[in-house]
Order: structure tokens, then C-alpha cells, then sequence
């Protein structure tokens, strides 16, 4: 229930910073969720990752933009309500709706099988996976190195 | 009790697209993508902990993470060259490739 919260916080606050802020929070949300379900190192990923670099990411390019005048924020906070504010009904209407669907889903218990390691998995079942992941690492490095790149001047 | 994770699953969807749609903001669009992606996060997980497979999810979630890092970075990268050139991060404003 705080995770819808949070995230509904963090569409329908009006500052950017705000929002970014709410966003980390749904993170932590988040990761304490996926440790409630077992997957502690997708946990810690999900906490120190999307809760911590993400955001910084984000507040950093929000610090690098300007800041709306007056006049602007009025004139923006009017368009937002007009845009927003169906929202919170449409989630709490559907919320309610499957909520009273309530289908029962088989508990873990049943379908337990024997499993490898985390760690396991990732090094020596999935090793293919890992170059593509340092791939995509890279060209994510490479756009940014082009994207910043300054113009060579004449 | 695990029908109400899917619950907030489906909302998280919602509440991300509402945003992506609704907004006219890029950076604000970007937060919402985020709040799918962590919709898609939560429902590998929850995949993995009702089929008794939380390890083989972890993985998944992992090379999730580092898309979705490499994606933010990059996407925030081109928002602030669109914000460069155009003084504004107001999609309406953007009619370069149009004009």
C-alpha cells in the first residue's frame, strides 16, 4: 500500500526535485518488498542502485536545468490539476475492483524445487548474459561520451 | 495474500503510464518509465518466489537494474542536450525534426 503511495506521490507532486525524491523512496519501498520475498541480493541492487545512483542521476540534471518563474509555476500548477487529478480515483477504483477479484495463487511451498545459488547462476549458468550486460554498459559509456562531448572548435 | 502483490503490481503499471502519458515534461516522463520498470522488477520477483525459482529471478532482476541504469543515464544524457538547444524541456517545444 506505501508503494502505491509513494508512487502516486511521486507523479503528482509539483517540483521536480520532489518527485525525484518520492522516486527513491519507492525504491527503498521496493527493495524492502524483495527482501520480504527472498531475494536478498536483488534487493540490495534495487537499494543501492535505483534508490541511490538513479537518483542522484536525477537530481543532478534537475539541478542542471532553471527554475520556472512565478508566473510560469501558476500558470503550470493549473494545466497539472486539470491533468492529474483523475488519477487517484482511477487507481483506488481499480484497486478496489481487483481487490475484490482476490484470486488465490498457489503458496511457494508447492512448486519448490532445487535451486543453485545466486551466484551461481549468474557466474556459471549465465556467463553469456554478463558480456551482454558489459555491452550494454559500454555503449551507455560510449552515448554519454558522445552525447558530452564538446564541439572541437576552429 | 500474494493476489494484492499483483495488485500493486497492476497500479504501478497504471500510475507509470498515467505519468508518461499525461505529462509533457521529459524528465517527468523518464520517472514515470522508472515506476514501470520497478513494476517489472517486482513482478520477476514475485514470479520467482511463487514458482520456487528466487535465485534464477535474482539474476533477471540484476540484468534489469543494469538496463535500466544504462537507459536513465543515457536518456537523462539526450534530455539535457534537448534542454541545450531548446531552453525548455517542454515536449511541445520540440519540433526540430519536424521544422
Amino acid at each position: 500500500m506505501m508503494l502505491v503511495l509513494s508512487a502516486l506521490w511521486t507523479v503528482l507532486t509539483r517540483s521536480l526535485l520532489r518527485s525525484a525524491i518520492a522516486l527513491a523512496f519507492t525504491s527503498a519501498l521496493l527493495a524492502m518488498i524483495i527482501f520480504r520475498l527472498n531475494s536478498p541480493i536483488a534487493g540490495i541492487f534495487e537499494l543501492s542502485v535505483c534508490s541511490g545512483l538513479i537518483s542522484v542521476v536525477f537530481i543532478s540534471a534537475i539541478s542542471l536545468t532553471h527554475p520556472l518563474s512565478w508566473e510560469e509555476i501558476f500558470k503550470h500548477m493549473r494545466e497539472r490539476r486539470a491533468r492529474f487529478i483523475l488519477l487517484p480515483f482511477i487507481i483506488i477504483f481499480i484497486g478496489i475492483i481487483l481487490s475484490m477479484l482476490n484470486f488465490k495463487i498457489n503458496p511457494p511451498q508447492v512448486m519448490a524445487v532445487q535451486e543453485n545459488d545466486a551466484r551461481y547462476i549468474l557466474w556459471n549458468l549465465r556467463q553469456l548474459d554478463l558480456f551482454g550486460q558489459m555491452a550494454i554498459l559500454l555503449a551507455g559509456v560510449f552515448g554519454v561520451i558522445i552525447l558530452f562531448k564538446e564541439r572541437i572548435k576552429k | 495474500m500474494l493476489w494484492h502483490f499483483f495488485v500493486f503490481i497492476i497500479l504501478l503499471f497504471i500510475i507509470g503510464f498515467y505519468c508518461i502519458l499525461a505529462t509533457y515534461n521529459l524528465i517527468r516522463a523518464l520517472i514515470g518509465i522508472e515506476l514501470l520498470f520497478k513494476a517489472v522488477t517486482l513482478l520477476l520477483v514475485l514470479v520467482g518466489y511463487i514458482r520456487g525459482q528466487t535465485q534464477l529471478m535474482q539474476t533477471f532482476v540484476i540484468t534489469l537494474i543494469v538496463i535500466e541504469v544504462v537507459m536513465m543515464v543515457v536518456a537523462i544524457g539526450i534530455i539535457l542536450g534537448l534542454r541545450r538547444h531548446n531552453q525548455s524541456l517542454d515536449t511541445r517545444y520540440l519540433k526540430n525534426l519536424k521544422e
